[in-house]
């Protein structure tokens, strides 16, 4: 069994169509540690020791966010510069997070389409999370591809959404218990509910 | 009774209005003193007055600046002192004695009158220079700190010195001098009161002073004298460390400001009297009862209570340096008089000069060291009426000398302009460093040492900060030693603890005492006094922001307000509100009361009632109906404040976005 630890972060959680419900699901699946970022650091006074902690006490580390102007709410970010110090995450001695896993569950409201070469955002999603996947790597950690929703308000909108949730608790127990296939999972550049690898039950 | 009015108003009339001149002109109070004293010296003599004997009593002033030197001292300070002490002012008013006895034998002396000339003319005047390095701010630079050193050197070997000039006495060599009497009067006058005034510095009574009625020491055998004056000064110490506070905190009870002069006052002259029983120095007994003080609570509250007594006696001894002068015998010998004193202060700057270099005193300090340690002092009065005395020195020499002492006194504030404006700005580079380490020195005074002094006091020095807490409450105070803390028992409504505080070079004055009113008047004094003080006022409630704001104070924290705030924003988070939304809340209310109570603080005016004055009015009308506005939600401006940000874009948005992004 891995021990995996959830990051949400939502400042406007209040308003939150897809994420409070994800948020909400995933505080239902047992053996979970599970961390309301905003609520914790209201005043974005991040304890490092506790979170470094935390951080040696987990196996896999997944932050849950929407995605806001192509990147994380400002608050993952202070986290990443406080508790990724360095000779702890990285740099000389800074090995505590070694053979570690990093995953992101990310809802973004443009669509799928969006989010290509000739899309308007004119790049593909993955490209602007380089800076995680690059995080993980200096940190010496394994980067999970993403659990991605496209097109969040529409889907919302359209009461379309319970598939991702649901398979956002999927994705949890799988991760959890060690039955999410890595290798396959890296074919992908995202993940959907539809395209969890997950394998059989031992 | 008649007498003592006239001659009080005339010495006080002649300082009032000579010493702002001399102030005025860069000249420093000093010699404004000294002239005073010559321009009235006809007026005294006149009324009959005894100069020389109000001049022994105004030396008492010196015992008190001694006190107040010691108070800024702590024991530690002192005890690195050391080498300077012997080695820098040991060898001063060695090589400096032997040189002028060398001299004075040259001109045909006897050794003996030559040596005791040599040590009458080796000291100099600590009450001229320490005034004048105070009043300028000098007695922290280099050259201020080694010319302290050598002074209190010197006021220490002044007592084996009146040991040992008894010994010189020479009663047949005053008969060959006798013929040059003509002035001896001028000298036996000196001689006449030296007996009478143990005021001084200690000299007349006691063991020390063959002449005088022998005090009871002299009945004691010599192990039984070295044991009493052991115990005097282990008395003066103990007594320091643990009587003052006792007695403090009795007379705290009375709630009197003149009891804490009295007790002030009771304190220094009861040393100075137990000092001159043992026949040690007064100056060097109540300063050493200073050096004890300097680390007690009481330091700032016995430093604002002797410091006017102080600086009034100095006065009046300098106007009497310069009444003594006589002006009959200086012109007849006006020649010789004008030459010794102009050749002595050249020895004795050129000595202190090559002391400076061995101690490696540099640039405009070495120069300010030698240039004011050049003159004779105080403590020549003392010893020249002393050895006319014991017959070491015939009174026709005597008076050339007090001539000459006076005289170099009074070149000294001269020698001190002349450092200010042409040795000094040619070392600009080193002044600038000075700059820098008196801004180190800057202290921070907290009014107020309660709950809310408290906790600044701890933040500022957890981030090194130099700060000075005065309370006076004894039990606060007490409460707070307990914790190992330090503050200095007083008033911090009254000026002249400030000024003893150091409100002079202090960054900021953090007002966080009790009492609302005395709040105000404290911000208002400050602000319109020491206007480069940055003032940061605790203030009670709205009505005491409008004041303390009135009063000129522009960063007022409300004692409640952000305490309330939080309760505020906890009670909602219980009420099952996310946190960084109740966080969100908090800060917009904030901003929004604030705003609102700047607003009104611009109105308001502390000599109108509230409900007559009408921009307040107006202003706060337009204010309530805004948050009724907002209340009622059709302004919007708080809730859309408060609510703004992390709303996710519409549908339409996004559609807008897709748009957009495809051009």
């Amino acid at each position: 069994m891995a021990r995996l630890i959830v990051y949400y972060a939502h400042p406007g959680h209040r308003y939150s169509q897809v994420n409070a419900k994800m948020f909400a699901r995933a505080q239902a699946v047992d053996d979970v540690t599970i961390v309301d970022l905003y609520a914790e650091y209201p005043r974005h006074n991040i304890r490092v020791d506790i979170e470094q902690k935390r951080l040696l006490d987990h196996d896999i580390v997944l932050f849950q966010f929407p995605l806001f102007w192509y990147s994380s709410p400002s608050l993952i970010k202070e986290w990443e510069d406080l508790v990724l110090e360095q000779g702890f995450a990285y740099g000389s001695g800074g090995t505590a997070l070694q053979g570690k896993s990093m995953m992101l569950a990310i809802t973004a409201a443009g669509p799928e389409d969006a989010y290509t070469k000739d899309g308007y955002q004119h790049h593909e999603l993955r490209t602007f999370l380089t800076p995680f996947e690059q995080t993980a790597r200096l940190c010496k950690m394994s980067f999970i591809p993403p659990y991605v929703l496209y097109g969040s308000l529409k889907a919302a909108a359209a009461d379309q959404t319970g598939g991702h949730i649901e398979g956002y608790a999927t994705l949890l127990q799988a991760l959890r218990d060690d039955r999410l296939d890595f290798a396959a999972a890296a074919e992908h550049d995202v993940l959907h509910h539809d395209t969890l690898p997950i394998l059989a039950e031992v | 009774m008649g007498d003592f009015l006239q001659i009080s108003f005339v010495l006080l009339i002649a300082g009032v209005i000579a010493v702002p001149i001399a102030s005025k002109f860069g000249l420093g109070s000093v010699l404004g003193y000294l002239i005073a004293g010559i321009v009235i010296g006809p007026i005294l003599i006149s009324l009959n007055v005894d100069v020389i004997s109000l001049q022994h009593f105004a030396e008492f002033g010196v015992v008190m600046m001694l006190f107040l030197v010691g108070l800024e001292l702590e024991p530690k300070k002192l005890w690195e002192m050391r080498t300077q002490l012997l080695g820098l002012g040991g060898l001063q008013i060695g090589v400096t004695t032997l040189l002028i006895m060398g001299i004075a034998m040259l001109f045909g002396l006897p050794w003996t009158i030559s040596l005791a000339i040599g040590m009458v003319l080796a000291l100099s005047s600590t009450a001229i220079i320490l005034q004048t390095l105070q009043e300028k701010g000098l007695m922290k630079s280099d050259g201020g700190q080694a010319s302290f050193s050598v002074l209190l050197s010197q006021d220490i070997a002044v007592i084996p010195m009146l040991a040992f000039i008894p010994l010189l006495a020479a009663p047949e060599l005053m008969e060959t001098f006798a013929s040059e009497a003509a002035h001896g009067a001028d000298a036996g006058h000196g001689d006449g009161h030296g007996g009478g005034h143990g005021d001084g510095h200690g000299d007349d009574h006691g063991d020390g002073h063959g002449a005088s009625g022998p005090g009871f020491m002299d009945s004691l055998p010599a192990w039984a004298q070295a044991l009493v004056t052991l115990g005097a000064i282990g008395f003066v110490i103990v007594g320091g460390s643990y009587l003052t506070r006792p007695i403090f905190r009795f007379i705290a009870v009375a709630k009197l400001r003149e009891l804490f002069v009295a007790t002030a006052l009771m304190m220094v002259i009861g040393i100075a009297l137990l000092m001159t029983l043992v026949g040690l120095s007064p100056a060097l007994g109540t300063f050493l009862a200073g050096v004890v003080l300097a680390n007690s609570e009481y330091r700032h509250e016995l430093e604002s209570d002797i410091d006017p007594f102080k600086g009034l006696l100095l006065g009046l001894f300098f106007m009497t340096v310069g009444a003594s002068i006589d002006f009959g015998l200086l012109f007849s010998s006006i020649g010789p008089v004008v030459a010794m004193t102009l050749g002595l202060m050249a020895l004795k700057a050129a000595v202190v000069y090559a002391l400076a270099v061995m101690f490696k005193v540099e640039g405009a300090d070495r120069w300010l060291f030698s240039l004011g340690l050049a003159q004779a002092g105080e403590f020549g009065f003392v010893l020249l009426s002393f050895t006319v005395a014991n017959d070491v020195i015939p009174p026709s020499i005597s008076s050339q000398l007090l001539l000459v002492v006076a005289l170099s006194m009074l070149l000294t504030p001269l020698c001190f302009i002349l450092w200010e404006r042409v040795i000094a700005p040619k070392y600009d580079s080193d002044q600038a460093e000075e700059a820098d380490e008196i801004d180190d020195e800057a202290p921070i005074i907290i009014a107020g040492l309660g709950r809310f002094g408290g906790i600044v006091n701890r933040m500022l020095r957890m981030a090194g900060h130099h700060t000075v807490v005065l309370d006076h409450n004894s039990r606060q105070l007490d409460m707070v030693r307990t914790f190992g803390f330090h503050a200095f028992f007083g008033d911090a409504t009254r000026p002249d603890l400030l000024h003893a505080a150091g409100i002079e070079n202090a960054k900021m004055l953090v007002v966080a005492i009790d009492d609302k009113d005395q709040a105000t008047e404290l911000v208002h004094y400050v602000h319109h006094n020491h206007p480069h003080v940055y003032i940061v006022a605790r203030a009670m409630d709205r009505n005491h922001v409008y004041e303390l704001y009135a009063a000129g104070c522009r960063d007022i924290i409300r004692e409640t307000f952000d305490s309330s705030v939080r309760a505020g924003r906890s009670a909602l988070v219980a009420l099952g509100m996310h946190p960084f939304d109740a966080q969100k809340y908090a800060q917009d209310y904030e901003v929004a009361d604030r705003r609102a109570l700047a607003a009104l603080a611009e109105v308001y005016d502390p000599d109108l009632p509230i409900h007559e004055n009408t921009s307040y009015v107006e202003r706060a009308k337009e204010l309530i109906a805004e948050q009724e506005a907002q209340l009622r939600g059709d302004s919007g401006r708080f809730t859309s404040r408060a609510e703004r940000g992390w709303m996710p874009p519409t549908l339409k948005d996004v559609a807008a976005e897709a748009e957009d992004g495809a051009e």
